[in-house]
């Protein structure tokens, strides 16, 4: 057993078992002693030695105490085993995280934990993903959860050249998620908690024999569907009907080819990912290197990420265990080629009778709609030549970023109750990139100076420093244990974006002059403590405190304190259970806490500033011009949004764990809900600010229950299920109270400004605000007929919210069966009631996109169904039930176990996406914002992997 | 812990002040505010939320409600709810109606807070003497005048609206309403105490002076009937005099007026500016050229990039004129080889006639100054010299006194005879100058510049059924509209944020 510490009783002498379970202690005097061995999770084993003048061996077998219940894991500001959590705390190791090929830490978890919705937000490589712990707690302000890697809480602010922060670490090289889900376990965040916590830890170094271990993971990504438009023959056929009415002129245009747009720019594309990492002790000082290369290439041609990462940790005791040393440092170097994914939608909008090259030069040889005045010119209207868009197209993001932290462990040899824990950390990450579009593309072919040119790079820092002090003690003669920590944290951030020019594809000709900024900053410095205390090994308290001061708020403003209190009550030791044999685990937690959010959109909405213009917003006196200042919005008095979370939950176990669980209800209530608000007209020095305004409150249910439904020798099954009931209600968005208040939110194409979401008191966030559409007696819609719902006479006031994009239930069931050296696991997820805008077939599916001077638009052929000739944008008919049963992995290992020279040898195939059931129409149901406009669409992908030990 | 941190290098309203090189640029975004959408060219940091940014534009919204409410303007694209301007089927939850009053009030609380800024306390707080402190009170001044125009809109337009002075914090309160005849009298008393420390007329290009000045009150008088139920035509006539004494000149060739260089023209009295490399956006000018611009019209004659194939006129508005080719009167700015005199289909840009006034070309013929196409050099003539003189007629013939029919006359004939290139075959008798005549040539004369829906409630044309236009009311044939159409919805959202108002009537 990996890790076991093995001491002499009496002595300071010890060590620590390495890799292979082997360990060494020298320096003894011949004679007898007490030996123990120690691992967390096992019961101790304590046996008398008499040591010779050899080498003595002395072998320890232990036994595992109640399975996962001694588990470690890690909460804010240290750790806590599983069995004395009070709070909803999920932990996930490696062994179980997601298989095949992941490129982003969070895809690890994804399914795995009730109450953790976690959606890509795209197919692109190293695309990032929604992720809602319980649905969130604000509308304007940021949902998503505070993440911490390795004791670093990071930035929420993305970083330009990559779609995604979190994509610049490795996922080989996580260790652990633990996910802080109710307001017990995550007030100890104070300000940054009330989405939840994610603690992601990586991968340590343990002392032993040098090992290297490499894996690579190769795989095919081939695209599941196209978006469901007319076929060139369908399209002839609709042009030519008396119901598409077009003009002679527009029938002219239809072309003679049949070219199928999305089948062009999509492909089969490879991708690569291999990591070597290198782990032992060096003069007994245990490190882990680990290197990692992937290589990625997109569906969407030439799309392309490139990523190398490095991952060093070092971790040591010193001074006879007393001074525990923990160094991490990542480096990441990213390369990204962005694809114009403007071409997607041009694909499903472009007409399908139109070569791909026009058969002259123009325009790069491309076929491109001209101008209809017959200047020769490309129509600034028409949609590009989807083709045309990707290879006229260079746009490339580098990005480094360094991640550390160094972590200080002192127990006091005078006190050993008492230890000193410091933790620095930081988070550097750099990005920069150009764009560049030749002089011969069609997109900004009709200025004088042609083409374009831009060029960014933006700086992200934070430093924190984080230092408590924790007293531990058992006492006995009162049956009780005491742990008593308080501590402070210091968190600094700083955001740089250079200015720069847009130029002509020559580089030299401004075409758009840089916008003007300034480096923002801001600190939280935080005091807060932390009791935990049990009573007779039964009765659990946990008490946190935080006092948050966020320089992002006037002084008035400035501080927060967010409290919490658990009690846990372990049912199982009561003599009523202790008595039933097969519970093997009992225990109640109720928690209550409050918890705020500071990242709310502008850096300091507090501050009365004057804003310049840049040099292209001024304006001319005489023959001079000048740029402005600005006065602008303030609010003096805006504060944090507060969440008080209340959650009572059952920790349960069967048959010595094999099956276990645990069942959650919440109810959580946000007050002063910030939201950049429309204020009384003239009051302030615009018509919106940030105010706390708002109230909303959710509730729901989590529930998982894991199985080990076969434990032999030779077979091993494992079931996982979780299942999350989740509601949010908006209570209140008007300052004055106003219940008519609505704000319009969720922008949908077919026009500029329109929206499709409403955000009322009484509804759930973004339900869509429509008309109810009528249909006909063949069950198709009527053009433009509405239920007169408020029987005026007409439905032209008559939109209502109906249906929204949140799933009302999500689940997830994972499943792995071993059997001898072979592994069969797969992964599915499920939502329910989650609806989604069709905004494809909804903004391109009337006859109208066939009336446009000078150009054809494909339409999806729901026109055959709909027949309408204008766009019905506002429909119900639009609004789909995107309800899905999706599985995400399946996966096959066999393990060759010790060959050829190897420590060891495993064979992975997987495929990724393998099937999604669902009614939807569209291109796939799962749309996190709800309104489906042109996806990246999610590949199905095939690999094999390998990985080796040496 | 009570370190302040703050973005590096931004000023603070605490310190903006203190250096009299500010004062200019915070003056500049006064007037940057009617012809832009924010502080970054051409987008990208907007003065007000809640609406695209390119459409929160004030001139841009001004055009929309003063144009697309008419027979002159009729749009095709499927923007929110832009339909139900021409339609007249809006309500107070009408995004634009919206966006207009927003931003009349974004600027009058700009304006606020400079005059606030720069009050004589604040001024000598501040260390500001000397010519410094002569030209601040200048400043002063023409912040003033930019409020007492965004009122005078916000009278036009939506009658009685919420009070707010330089008197107010700045904060969130709820400020009362006063009347439509109450902020009448309080802009007539603005423009008139301000009249020393303006500028003498053209002192500046662009800036607001005596004369711009007086022509918001020659244009308040004349309305003052349908604001306060009193006409004040014999005011209108004194102001429209003062201005028409003040040196200006009719720009010889109509088309000019209308170009990249009208900067240069004599006649404007006030404009809203546009420049192609400094003054970018796609409100006003941006918007006005480009959605003009479609079908078989080519865009490098109007010195951009493309159309945006959205605006045509009404044959109603077509038959102002006999005849239509411009060969005879100059103001027949039509273009229709390809569109349909009727607009049978309000969504298709071919039905319509369209309008080739505004161009982003030299009277040289020399494109403007922006090498993208997209951002015109052309300026908006808000004031101009023949909608004065088109003003004394009116208030001469509705009974003003200190005025003359013959002079009256020989005003409209003047423009007349520039509309027909100098002939005066197009000059009209004394018998057939009446107000029918007045309504007709406003028309004519001042297409697509932001007068007509005032000249048509002043002429009792707006609503009801005496005269109808294609799509008016909703019907291809136009139908009668609800009266209470002449004053606009306060939006609903101020009504919910503001619970002192009180909605117009016929509004919910």
């Amino acid at each position: 057993l990996p890790g076991t510490s093995v001491t002499i009783d009496g002595t300071t002498l010890g060590a620590t078992t390495d890799g292979n379970g082997d360990y060494a202690i020298t320096g003894l005097k011949p004679g007898n002693y007490s030996v123990t061995a120690k691992f967390l999770g096992y019961i101790a084993f304590t046996k008398t030695i008499t040591v010779g003048n050899s080498v003595t061996t002395a072998d320890f077998t232990l036994k595992p105490q109640n399975t996962s219940l001694n588990e470690v894991v890690v909460v804010g500001y240290g750790t806590q085993r599983k069995k004395d959590l009070t709070g909803s705390v999920v932990s996930i190791s490696a062994k179980d995280f997601n298989q095949g090929p992941i490129t982003t830490p969070e895809a690890l978890i994804s399914g795995k934990v009730s109450g953790v919705q976690i959606t890509s937000n795209s197919g692109a490589p190293g695309a990032g993903s929604t992720i809602r712990i319980r649905g969130g707690a604000s509308i304007s302000a940021s949902n998503d959860p505070l993440i911490v890697i390795d004791n670093v809480p990071v930035s929420n602010s993305g970083i330009a050249g990559i779609d995604n922060a979190l994509a610049t670490i490795n996922p080989n090289d996580i260790e652990s998620f633990n996910i802080l889900k109710d307001a017990s376990a995550t007030a100890i965040y104070g300000s940054r908690a009330s989405n939840g916590v994610i603690i992601i830890t990586t991968k340590k170094g343990k002392s032993g024999k040098f090992a290297v271990d490499f894996s690579t993971l190769n795989s095919l990504s081939k695209i599941v569907k196209e978006a469901p438009v007319l076929t060139a023959a369908e399209f002839r056929d609709v042009t030519s009907s008396a119901q598409a009415g077009l003009t002679t002129a527009q029938k002219g245009l239809v072309g003679t080819s049949n070219t199928d747009w999305q089948s062009l720019i999509y492909h089969t594309a490879f991708s690569t990912d291999n990591n070597i990492n290198f782990s032992g002790g060096i003069k007994g000082l245990p490190y882990r290197l680990s290197i990692g290369y992937l290589d990625q290439d997109g569906i969407l041609k030439t799309d392309n990420l490139k990523r190398t990462t490095v991952a060093l940790n070092l971790n040591h005791d010193f001074l006879h265990q007393s001074l525990k040393i923990d160094f991490n440092v990542k480096g990441t170097y990213t390369d990204r080629k962005f694809a114009n994914q403007g071409a997607i939608g041009a694909a499903v909008g472009f007409d399908p009778t139109q070569p791909v090259y026009s058969g002259n030069s123009n325009y790069g040889g491309y076929f491109e709609w001209l101008d209809a005045s017959g200047n020769g010119n490309p129509s600034t209207l028409a949609p590009r030549n989807p083709l045309g868009l990707l290879n006229q197209y260079n746009s490339n993001g580098y990005t480094k970023r360094t991640l550390g932290s160094l972590t200080l462990n002192y127990t006091f040899p005078f006190l050993k109750e008492l230890q000193a824990n410091a933790t620095f950390g930081g988070d550097i990450t750099d990005g920069m990139g150009n764009t560049y579009i030749p002089p011969t593309a069609a997109s900004n072919f009709n200025q004088t100076y042609k083409g374009s040119y831009s060029q960014y790079f933006s700086e992200n820092y934070t430093y924190t420093n984080d230092y408590y002090l924790k007293y531990t003690k058992d006492f006995k003669s009162i049956k009780s244990h005491l742990d008593v920590q308080a501590g402070y944290s210091y968190q600094y951030f700083h955001f740089y974006t250079k200015p720069e020019n847009t130029y002509a594809a020559d580089k030299t000709n401004v075409t758009s002059a840089a916008a003007v900024s300034f480096p923002g900053q801001y600190y939280i410095e935080s005091p807060f403590g932390r009791v935990n205390f049990t009573y007779d090994d039964k009765y659990l308290l946990t008490a946190t405190i935080r006092d948050d001061r966020s320089s992002r708020f006037s002084e008035l403003r400035r501080n927060g304190y967010f409290p919490s209190l658990a009690l846990a009550w372990r049912l199982k030791e009561e003599p009523f259970f202790k008595a039933m044999s097969s519970l093997s685990d009992l225990k109640l937690r109720v928690g209550y806490g409050i918890t705020g959010q500071q990242d709310i959109g502008p850096l300091f909405p507090y501050l009365a500033v004057y804003d310049p213009s840049n040099s292209s917003a001024g304006y001319q006196f005489g023959s001079a011009f000048t740029n402005t200042l600005r006065a602008d919005a303030y609010n003096t008095l805006i504060k944090w949004e507060q969440t008080a979370t209340s959650n009572i939950g059952f920790d349960y176990g069967f048959l010595n764990g094999r099956i276990n669980g645990s069942i959650d209800y919440y109810y959580k209530k946000t007050k002063d809900l910030l939201f950049d608000t429309p204020v009384p007209d003239g009051t302030n020095l615009t018509n919106h600010v940030y105010a706390n305004i708002g109230n909303l409150h959710s509730r729901g249910i989590d529930l998982n229950i894991n199985v080990n439904a076969i434990s032999t020798k030779d077979i091993s099954w494992n079931i996982g299920y979780n299942v999350s009931f989740n509601r949010i209600t908006v209570d209140n968005i008007s300052a004055t109270k106003d219940p008519n208040q609505s704000i319009a939110t969720g922008g949908i194409p077919g026009g500029v400004g329109n929206t499709i979401q409403l955000l009322k008191a009484g509804y759930t966030p973004y339900q869509f605000y429509v008309y109810q559409q009528v249909y006909g007696k063949s069950g198709m819609p009527l053009e433009g007929v509405y239920v007169d719902r408020n029987g005026d006479g007409s439905s032209l006031n008559d939109k209502y919210l109906y249906k929204h994009p949140n799933p009302t239930v999500f689940m997830g069931f994972n499943s792995n069966l071993a059997y001898k050296k072979w592994n069969l696991g797969f992964t599915m997820r499920a939502n329910l009631d989650n609806y989604v805008y069709n905004a494809v077939q909804a903004s391109n599916g009337a006859y109208a996109g066939l009336k446009f001077q000078g150009y054809l638009n494909n339409l999806p052929n729901s026109i055959l169904k709909t027949n309408f000739s204008q766009y019905q944008l506002y429909s119900d008919y639009y609004v789909e039930n995107a309800s899905f049963l999706r599985m995400d992995n399946a996966n096959l290992s066999y393990n060759f176990g010790k060959v050829a020279g190897l420590r060891s040898l495993r064979v992975t195939a997987n495929v990724q996406n393998v099937f999604v059931i669902t009614n939807y129409t569209g291109l796939d149901p799962e749309v996190s914002s709800g309104i489906d406009n042109n996806i990246y669409p999610r590949p199905r992908v095939y690999s094999l992997g390998v990985n080796a030990s040496f | 812990c009570k370190k302040n941190l703050t973005p590096e290098g931004q000023l603070t309203t605490a310190s903006v002040y203190k250096d009299f090189n500010n004062y200019k640029p915070v003056l500049a975004k006064l007037y940057t505010a009617f012809a832009l959408s924010g502080q970054q060219g051409p987008a990208g940091n907007p003065d007000v939320a809640g609406i695209d940014e390119g459409f929160s534009n004030y001139l841009r919204e001004l055009f929309n409600m003063q144009e697309l409410t008419t027979d002159e303007a009729q749009i095709v694209w499927n923007d929110g709810t832009v339909h139900n301007l021409h339609d007249m089927t809006w309500n107070s939850q009408n995004e634009f109606i919206r966006a207009m009053y927003d931003r009349i009030f974004y600027e009058i609380a700009l304006d606020n807070e400079f005059i606030r800024q720069t009050t004589d306390a604040q001024l000598s707080k501040n260390g500001i003497t000397g010519n410094n402190l002569v030209l601040a009170k200048q400043y002063r001044a023409e912040a003033r005048f930019l409020r007492a125009l965004a009122y005078y809109h916000a009278i036009d337009l939506y009658g009685s609206v919420p009070f707010v002075t330089e008197n107010d914090e700045v904060g969130v309160f709820f400020p009362k309403q006063k009347s439509r005849a109450e902020l009448f009298a309080y802009v007539e008393s603005e423009l008139k105490a301000i009249d020393g420390d303006l500028g003498n007329p053209r002192f500046e290009y662009g800036r607001a002076d005596k004369a711009a000045a007086w022509t918001l009150l020659a244009k308040l008088y004349l309305n003052a009937q349908v604001y306060t139920g009193t006409g004040h035509y014999t005011e209108a006539v004194t102001y429209a005099s003062k201005v028409i004494a003040a040196g200006y000149t009719l720009e010889p060739n109509f088309k000019n007026l209308f170009l990249a260089d009208n900067n240069t023209s004599n006649e404007i009295i006030f404009p809203i500016e546009s420049d192609g490399t400094h003054t970018q956006g796609y409100g006003g000018m941006t918007y006005l050229i480009h959605a003009s611009v479609g079908g078989k019209m080519d865009p490098a004659a109007f010195g951009i990039n493309g159309g945006w194939a959205g605006l045509r006129t009404t044959p109603q508005y077509v038959s102002l004129f006999s005849d239509v080719t411009g060969n005879t009167d100059k103001r027949a700015l039509f273009f229709t080889d390809g569109q349909n005199l009727d607009i049978n289909d309000e969504y298709t840009f071919t039905d319509g006639y369209a309008i080739q006034k505004f161009r982003n070309v030299t009277s040289a013929g020399v494109k403007g100054s922006d090498a993208t196409g997209n951002f015109p050099d052309t300026d908006f003539p808000m004031f101009r010299l023949a909608d004065v003189y088109l003003i004394y007629a009116e208030a001469v013939l509705r009974g003003g006194a200190g005025g003359d029919p013959a002079t009256a006359l020989s005003y409209v004939n003047k423009v007349r005879t520039r509309a027909y290139a100098g002939s005066t075959a197009g000059n009209i008798t004394q018998g057939e100058l009446t107000l029918p005549f007045m309504l007709n040539e406003r028309g004519r004369e001042l297409l697509f510049e932001m007068q007509r829906r005032t000249d048509l409630i002043r002429f009792g044309k707006f609503t009801g059924d005496s005269y109808l236009w294609q799509w008016k009311g909703g019907v291809k044939g136009g139908t009668s509209v609800s009266s209470n159409l002449n004053i606009m919805p306060i939006p609903s959202t101020d009504i919910i944020n503001n619970p002192t108002l009180v909605q117009n009537p016929g509004y919910k």
